[in-house]
């Protein structure tokens, strides 16, 4: 198979920066390359209000006061200065924090830290539709919780969690609630004070911003929170987080925003039609294909399927020349283990295995679609023909009762 | 992480996929690997029963390019070979002719591993002794 262009559908990974933002962004490395925080030139001020106009952009974009925004070099960041700080500030009040098991790394890796700084920290599981179960997450806070951190939308399955109950339960017991809203913010509308969560990271490069960029919106009132800085130095971001501010970096995450806030919609209606028609093509077309999440409560963009009888990692060399997306298989001697997300919904390793994630994008053409559909039909087929659990499967032998050799 | 042109090839055109009868007494099926590690390997031979050679060799298998391109290459060696020469087909000798990356040297274990069970089942229907270093597994 041949085709021009590189087919690009690993946008849960990254998106491509939309070229509105980076024609925004280019007067800021030279012409305009001051410090924001010199207080004393014009260059300083230029900064300053390059860098306060897109607070603006982007508190507008998720309904929050601009002051409530901390400016992060990315997420990961943003996840860790909230647990960590949120952590250190409230000591006090508790040290028990309660989040999922499928949550982002930036999450996880962060609370195993926290365990071993003092904390306690509860891993909720999810149902197979990787949601969080509401009477287990109420069952689990004690009066020593101090804050749940549940993702907003998770990365690979794109299942929605119900923020809104989730609030309401924090609310009703006084926890904090921070959420990892890197997958929603500029794709679905996002409005942390409405829906109760008091801290939220985001990042500019999965909404068509710039990486190496991304924000915390820490709420300011009722209640007002606070979160002990994780970097020690010039008392930047309203001393929560020091570091010289990314100028070029931040105009760009503001206009990413601005453009969210008129297109997303827009993006949303389209791209959940594509993903639609991506989805019923691959099952209508092959035996044995399985959504992976909720299919009800969902990002618009994301499709995670399971091709029985298939591994993932060969399967993606059927069309990797042409076609990017990820897999949830990891067959490396390294790690054996394929997705965690996966698993936690309760799939077998071997369906976890034979995963791909589809994630659409603003850039992404119903002809992209089109050619996909062939070539992950194509792939699957061939790799078929080539997998003797495949050939069992078809002959009625039960796979589970064979004695495999580990290895 | 780029792959050679060989593993491709092998990966993309593989050799000598299918399924021979494994009732039949010269056939010698080797079946490892387990779907929850994601990869599976099924190898077999025919050996022709005269002159003691491998006549022929099929697999199927279920796993990353590397594996499949693994136990293409290996078919295609063990066509023509004795059983005591297939025997000594190392792991490292499919590692260096499809310049494997060190995370996938498990592929090419997993191929030798089939090859070994190939022959013990062979052996084993045949009533040839199965030496114990022989035997799969590790």
């Amino acid at each position: 198979m041949n085709n021009k262009r590189q087919i690009y559908l690993d946008n849960n990974a990254t998106t491509p920066c939309d070229p509105r933002v980076v024609d925004t962004m280019i007067p800021y490395f030279y012409e305009k390359h001051g410090n924001a925080a010199s207080r004393n030139h014009p260059f300083g001020w230029v900064a300053e209000e390059a860098v306060d106009y897109a607070r603006e952009q982007i508190a507008n974009l998720i309904n929050v006061d601009s002051k409530e925004i901390i400016f992060t070099s990315g997420a990961t960041e943003a996840d860790n200065l909230a647990l960590k700080g949120v952590f250190e500030m409230y000591q006090r009040k508790g040290n028990h924090i309660i989040t999922l098991k499928t949550e982002h790394k930036a999450v996880l890796d962060a609370c195993k830290k926290i365990e071993k700084m003092g904390g306690q920290v509860t891993y909720l599981d999810v149902d197979s539709e990787g949601l969080v179960d509401l009477a287990a997450l109420e069952a689990a806070i004690t009066d020593k919780t101090i804050l749940v951190s549940i993702m907003w939308a998770n990365n690979e399955t794109g299942t929605i969690q119900p923020m809104k109950k989730i609030g309401e339960i924090c609310e009703k017991h006084g926890v904090l609630f921070m959420s990892d809203a890197t997958q929603v913010v500029g794709k679905i509308p996002v409005d942390p004070k409405e829906i109760g969560v008091h801290l939220m990271a985001f990042t500019a490069h999965k909404m068509y911003g710039p990486k190496g960029v991304g924000a915390l919106y820490v709420c300011r009132k009722n209640p007002r929170v606070k979160v002990t800085a994780q970097m020690d130095g010039g008392g930047h971001e309203r001393g929560m987080r020091s570091g010289t501010l990314n100028v070029p970096g931040i105009v760009g995450f503001g206009k990413a925003a601005e453009i969210a806030s008129k297109e997303m919609g827009a993006d949303a209606e389209r791209l959940s039609k594509l993903r639609d028609k991506l989805e019923n093509a691959l099952i209508a077309a092959m035996e044995e294909v399985y959504i992976n999440g909720s299919k009800e409560h969902r990002m618009p963009h994301v499709s995670n399927l399971s091709f029985k009888h298939v591994e993932g990692e060969g399967l993606m060399m059927t069309f990797n020349q042409d076609i990017a997306l990820s897999s949830g298989s990891a067959c490396t001697s390294a790690s054996l283990e394929p997705s965690y997300v996966l698993v936690a919904l309760g799939l077998g390793d071997d369906l976890a295995h034979s995963s791909l994630r589809f994630s659409l994008g603003r850039f992404t053409t119903e002809e992209d679609i089109d050619y996909t559909i062939k070539a992950i039909t194509q792939g699957v087929n061939h790799m078929r023909d080539l997998s003797p659990i495949w050939e069992m499967y078809k002959e009625g032998v039960d796979i589970d009762s064979i004695e495999w050799s580990e290895h | 992480m780029a792959y050679s042109e060989k593993l491709l090839d092998h990966f993309k055109n593989p050799r000598n996929v299918g399924t021979m009868d494994k009732s039949q007494k010269n056939v010698g099926t080797g079946l490892v690997g387990a779907p929850e590690c994601g990869d599976v390997m099924r190898l077999q031979i025919e050996v022709d029963e005269e002159s003691g050679k491998i006549k022929d060799a099929k697999f199927k298998t279920f796993g990353c390019g590397s594996a499949i391109a693994s136990s293409s290459l290996a078919t295609e060696w063990l066509k023509g070979l004795s059983v005591d020469d297939a025997l000594a087909i190392d792991n490292m000798k499919i590692v260096e002719e499809l310049a494997l990356p060190p995370v996938k040297i498990h592929c090419s274990v997993l191929a030798e591993d089939a090859i070994k069970s190939a022959i013990a089942d062979y052996q084993q229907k045949n009533g040839i002794e199965v030496k114990e270093s022989e035997k799969s597994g590790h």
